[in-house]
């Protein structure tokens, strides 16, 4: 019987690390909830919000333009060379537009802000709890929820979308780059079809997709700011490195699970 | 023991720690209100972890403390709260916050919690900040500031709304002595200004337990080696409160500070000896 611990060992230890996940999510729901009540707890909370909107969109805002540009300008040479071997090169606008505004503009908006907005709420939290900035606001009978992680969940709920539009308009005019000015395509006909092809289900599906997104990236990142100091795998500084980390790839992978799981319901 | 008046703070058989690891065991003491008590004790012994418990921040392990004959740890969250807005402190390292300037900072309270006008509140702050000698300070940052002007910046903020309960940890560490000094008198006014008010420090600096204090909580080994009067403190032939009174190394913990051979060696050879 001394084989029987070894053989089920990594068994245990699987079940052990989804059960703490689990755990971990449920937390985060309620963390979740606690923000998003906080966010109307005073009017105060309105100069703090308009401010982690500034904060987010700074941030962002210049890597989104680069990024949706590129992304716009290698989806109209895929599209293209894959649409002139059926002759259908026409349809390029219509493919970048729904590709962007179904898919890729929530996803890559919400990716590319969780690594710059995300990360930076994590660390800015987790330093502020590490450095008893927190017990001092409780202490003073401010409650660090409502002052640090409602903001900036009301403020992803209103940059995020914002921020998807313009990813999507410029993918939108980077396609007409590749496919109107250098490839060649007939300027009103790359319009055209983006403007017959597109229905309105599919602007508000991307905006679903978006504020789902900002709830997530901030929930996500606040709280493994918020709870730095329980961390098991490392103290002080060491903690708010790790914190920033899982808030980066947790945000990613949970982005990526809920846009499945949500194009899933909207197709 | 007095009766309870005021806004004293009570620790009754007082046992706390970090998970099952116990810092400080069955801690027995009145601070009275209206006076300077004064945790004293060498450094780790559990005087910032006895204070977090005073704060309400941790739950002790086992025993009570009452602040104004209210069991802290009993209260309802709303009773607890009413409580702890009675609370000014300044923690051991500041805990300034980063992201605002020093009269931001100190402003904080009184934006969140009063519809003050904001003169009015500009007006304070820079008062509050003359009293610490930082009136020129308000723009800076924490992270433009000394250790010591950070520390007195926290006390600015820690009286700013007027408490009657002032917890400080270690006011006067890191800080000149003239700013110590001035430190020490700054409590002494607000005791002689504000009657009634409990003001709890946190230190190890003899000289502001000669200047202020009036009951001392000392800590040692564990558990409380004295609470009482200063006076009584004086009068004590405690060992170990005699050695910290007199400032004097027990002969048998002198470290040997001689290397060992093989050590002596390795660094010679790296300092090219
Ligand atoms: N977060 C923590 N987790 C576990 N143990 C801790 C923690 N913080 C402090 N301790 C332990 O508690 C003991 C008391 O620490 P505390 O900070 O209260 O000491 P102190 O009396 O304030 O010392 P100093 O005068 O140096 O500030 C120390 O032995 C320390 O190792
Ligand atoms: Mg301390």
């Amino acid at each position: 019987m001394s084989t029987g611990p070894n053989i089920l060992a990594p068994v245990t230890a699987l079940g052990a690390a989804t059960l703490r996940l689990l755990g971990e999510m449920g937390a985060m729901f309620l963390f979740l909830a606690d923000g998003l009540r906080l966010i109307f707890a005073s009017p105060k909370q309105i100069p703090k919000i308009l401010n982690q909107v500034f904060v987010i969109g700074s941030k962002s805002l210049f890597v989104i333009l680069l990024i949706g540009v590129f992304t716009g300008m290698v989806l109209g040479l895929q599209g293209y060379y894959t649409l002139v071997k059926f002759g259908s090169e026409g349809l390029l606008g219509a493919a970048v537009a729904l590709s962007l505004i179904r898919e890729l503009g929530p996803v890559l908006t919400a990716i590319m802000v969780t690594g710059r907005a995300g990360s930076s709420m994590a660390a800015e939290i987790g330093v502020m709890r590490i450095t008893d900035q927190i017990d001092a606001l409780d202490v003073m009978d401010i409650n660090p929820m409502a002052y640090l992680v409602a903001p900036r969940i009301a403020a992803s709920l209103i940059s995020f979308p914002l921020l998807t539009a313009v990813f999507d308009v410029v993918g939108i005019l980077g396609g007409y780059v590749t496919g109107v000015t250098l490839l060649g395509i007939n300027e009103g006909v790359y319009f055209y079809r983006i403007e017959s092809s597109v229905e309105m289900a599919d602007i508000t599906g991307g905006f679903m997709k978006s504020l789902l997104f900002a709830v997530i990236v901030a929930t996500v990142s606040c709280y493994q700011g918020y709870f730095t100091h329980m961390r098991r795998d490392g103290v002080g500084p060491e903690g708010v490195s790790n914190s920033t980390t899982s808030a980066v790839v947790l945000s990613c992978v949970f982005v990526l699970v809920a846009d499945y799981v949500l194009t899933s319901f909207l197709l | 023991m007095r009766a309870t008046s005021g806004w004293d703070i009570r620790l009754d058989g007082l046992t706390v720690g970090y998970g099952d690891h116990v810092v400080l065991r069955d801690v027995n003491a009145l601070l009275p209100a209206g006076e300077i008590s004064m945790i004293i004790g060498g450094s780790g012994c559990g005087k910032s972890t006895l204070l977090r418990h005073v704060l309400g921040l941790q739950r002790p392990m086992a025993g009570t403390l009452s602040v104004g004959g209210r069991d802290l740890f009993a209260l309802h969250r709303r009773d607890f709260r009413k409580v702890r807005r009675r609370m000014g402190v300044l923690f051991q390292d500041g805990a300034l916050l980063g992201s605002l300037t020093l009269g931001d900072n100190v402003a904080l309270p009184l934006r969140e919690h009063t519809g003050l006008p904001k003169a009015t509140i500009r007006q304070i702050v820079l008062h509050k900040l003359a009293l610490v000698g930082l009136a020129d300070y308000a723009d800076y940052y924490p992270n433009q500031l000394s250790g010591g002007m950070r520390k007195r910046a926290g006390l600015a903020r820690a009286i700013v709304m007027d408490p009657p309960i002032l917890l400080c940890d270690e006011p006067t560490s890191g800080l000149d002595p003239v700013n110590a000094a001035r430190m020490d008198h700054l409590l002494l006014d607000m005791r002689a200004n504000f009657p009634g008010m409990t003001i709890v420090v946190v230190s190890h600096d003899l000289r502001s337990l000669d200047a202020i204090a009036d009951y001392v909580l000392m800590l040692h080994d564990g558990t409380a080696a004295f609470a009482g009067p200063v006076d009584a403190l004086r009068a004590t032939q405690d060992p170990y409160v005699r050695s910290f009174l007199d400032r004097r190394a027990d002969e048998d913990q002198r470290a040997d500070v001689t290397l060992a051979p093989e050590v002596q060696q390795a660094l010679d050879a790296w300092l090219d000896r």
